[in-house]
């Protein structure tokens, strides 16, 4: 595709610290290449703040390869922005055109405070993962990886749900800041394999709870996360949660 | 786990909202075929018969309790869901394009549930509380319900009231298609979704499930909407 130049205006999230207001804040970048992802276009715009004596925009990044699920920013009404299975490290400028304006902002959930500017807490993903997302195991030699039979229809889909990066872009999307997409692939993941087997009842359980105390909401099936998970985590995830968090439930013996 | 808890959670208010709405889905297709019924045109003789069947039954009796229990529980559990979800986003985004990402009717259950609420208020004045308090052989007279003025005719059976309901009274067919319409909606998303809530998603199934739910909402609606209309144009004798 064609290179080319452009100026664009950005509104952007500013916010000072988790119990700052907040509000939108315009800025006008020239010159942007085609080709720069848009992490860049907010590199380039912090330096320029800097050398202004302005605070820089603070964002959350890390690996800009599309695999670590830090980059979350909201533009212009979508997780992630308009291009689909896209993280935002991986959304490159020619997405846009001369004159656009782009509106940036964090995710927005009760279980994710925004910790300043388009920076949020996702630890409520981890706390999730520490309440079951995990198999026990005992240390010793590293067991032979083919000692377990695995039927490949259920290890390609373990696979698949594997792939989430916990970027949150699931929560951000839905309508509820519904995390059953997150914790359905989490879930899933284990729950296909012999190696999850003996805790998938009480993972499931934990795993369920940990989600309500973080304050994630319940799931409309309205299938915006799957729709903008850069991963492309299938719905079907969800409805193997439901399923597991119903034989477990009903199966559960304490009360 | 207790009970309370395995309903408590995300997952299990889903499972009340489904289980219920699926009780609510096979209910409307017994109540559909029924009213199905003054097509016949035969003066509403097998509509009333089989209403009257309907009222007076012991097994329906307790199923009709059953009816209004997880009716109240949809309604109560939706309210519930819909209260903890938005308590989920207490900062909404200043730009959002939801469509891009999902129908605006899979978003909108707790609003079309609502206007299903205000029609069922209005529908259960028409037909069940006259019907259970006044007798069928001795209809209130409509006017004393204040909804809408009629002509003060006394009714003999359910045929003969939704005649005067319906025959020539422009306000009552509207808010009863109005109703059908968001009955639709809710259907069209709550079919499917009530399956993916019970763990049912699945690369040959759902697609069917999907096209069933669709042929479902519109027979249903289509044919519910068609007797108020019948009705007020006289269609029906
Ligand atoms: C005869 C009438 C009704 C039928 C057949 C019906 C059916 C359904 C079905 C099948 C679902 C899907 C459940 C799921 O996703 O698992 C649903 C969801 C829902 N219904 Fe109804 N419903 C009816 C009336 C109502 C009424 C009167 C309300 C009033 C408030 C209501 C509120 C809701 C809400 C809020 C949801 C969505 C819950 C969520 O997923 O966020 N419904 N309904
Ligand atoms: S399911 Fe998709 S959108 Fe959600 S956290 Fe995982 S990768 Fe991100
Ligand atoms: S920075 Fe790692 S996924 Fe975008």
């Amino acid at each position: 595709m064609e290179h080319y130049h452009m100026n664009l205006t950005l509104k952007v999230w500013r916010q000072k610290d988790s119990k700052a207001k907040g509000n939108l804040e315009t800025y006008q970048v020239k010159d942007v290449s085609s080709e720069m992802s848009i992490l860049e276009v907010f590199d380039v715009l912090n330096e320029s703040l800097i050398n202004d004596g302005k605070e820089p925009i603070a964002f959350d990044h890390d690996c800009r390869e599309g695999i670590c699920g830090a980059c979350s920013m909201y533009i212009n009404g979508q997780p992630h922005g308009p291009w689909a299975k896209t993280t935002t490290c991986q959304l490159h400028m020619r997405a846009f055109k001369d004159g656009d304006t782009i509106v940036v902002e964090p995710w927005r959930s009760r279980a994710f405070p925004v910790i300043k500017d388009l920076v949020v807490d996702r630890s409520a993903f981890d706390r999730i993962i520490q309440a079951g997302g995990y198999i026990s195991v005992n240390t010793g030699n590293a067991v032979d990886a083919n000692s377990i039979p695995v039927d490949k229809r259920y290890a390609d889909a373990a696979f698949d749900a594997a792939a989430c990066i916990g970027c949150g872009a699931c929560v951000a999307a839905c309508k509820n800041g519904s995390a059953m997409l997150f914790v359905g692939a989490k879930v899933s993941q284990l729950a296909l394999l012999p190696q999850g087997e003996p805790e998938r009842e009480t993972r499931a359980l934990n795993m369920v709870a940990q989600m309500d105390k973080e304050g994630f909401g319940s799931c409309s099936n309205t299938y915006a996360c799957e729709a903008e998970c850069p991963k492309g985590i299938s719905v079907a995830y969800i409805a193997k949660l439901n399923s597991e968090y119903l034989h477990a439930g009903l199966n559960d013996s304490d009360s | 786990m207790t009970w309370k808890h395995f309903f408590g959670t995300a997952i299990g208010r889903k499972f009340t909202m489904g289980a219920t709405g699926f009780f609510l889905i096979t209910f409307l297709i017994v109540h559909c075929a029924i009213n199905a019924m003054i097509f016949f045109n035969d003066g509403g003789e097998t509509f009333n018969h089989w209403a009257k069947f309907m009222g007076t039954n012991l097994i329906l009796h307790v199923l009709e309790v059953g009816l209004f229990v997880f009716l109240l529980l949809h309604i109560v559990q939706g309210i519930m869901v819909v209260i903890k979800n938005k308590a989920a986003r207490p900062v909404g985004y200043a730009m959002s394009r939801p469509n891009r990402n999902s129908t605006w009717y899979s978003r909108s259950m707790g609003l079309l549930g609502t206007l299903i609420l205000l029609f069922l208020v209005v529908h259960l004045y028409h037909f069940w509380v006259p019907s259970r308090f006044g007798g069928l052989g001795n209809i209130t007279p409509l006017e004393e319900t204040q909804l809408f003025t009629y002509s003060n005719e006394e009714a003999h059976n359910l045929f003969q009231r939704m005649q005067m309901v319906f025959r020539g009274n422009l306000a009552p067919v509207v808010i009863y298609v109005l109703g059908v319409i968001s009955l639709f909606w809710h259907l069209l998303h709550g079919f499917q979704s009530a399956f993916q809530t019970f763990g049912l998603n699945h690369k040959r199934y759902t697609p069917i499930i999907k096209s069933a739910g669709f042929v479902y909402s519109l027979v249903i609606c289509l044919l519910f909407a068609s007797m108020p209309i019948a009705m007020y144009f006289d269609w029906v004798k």
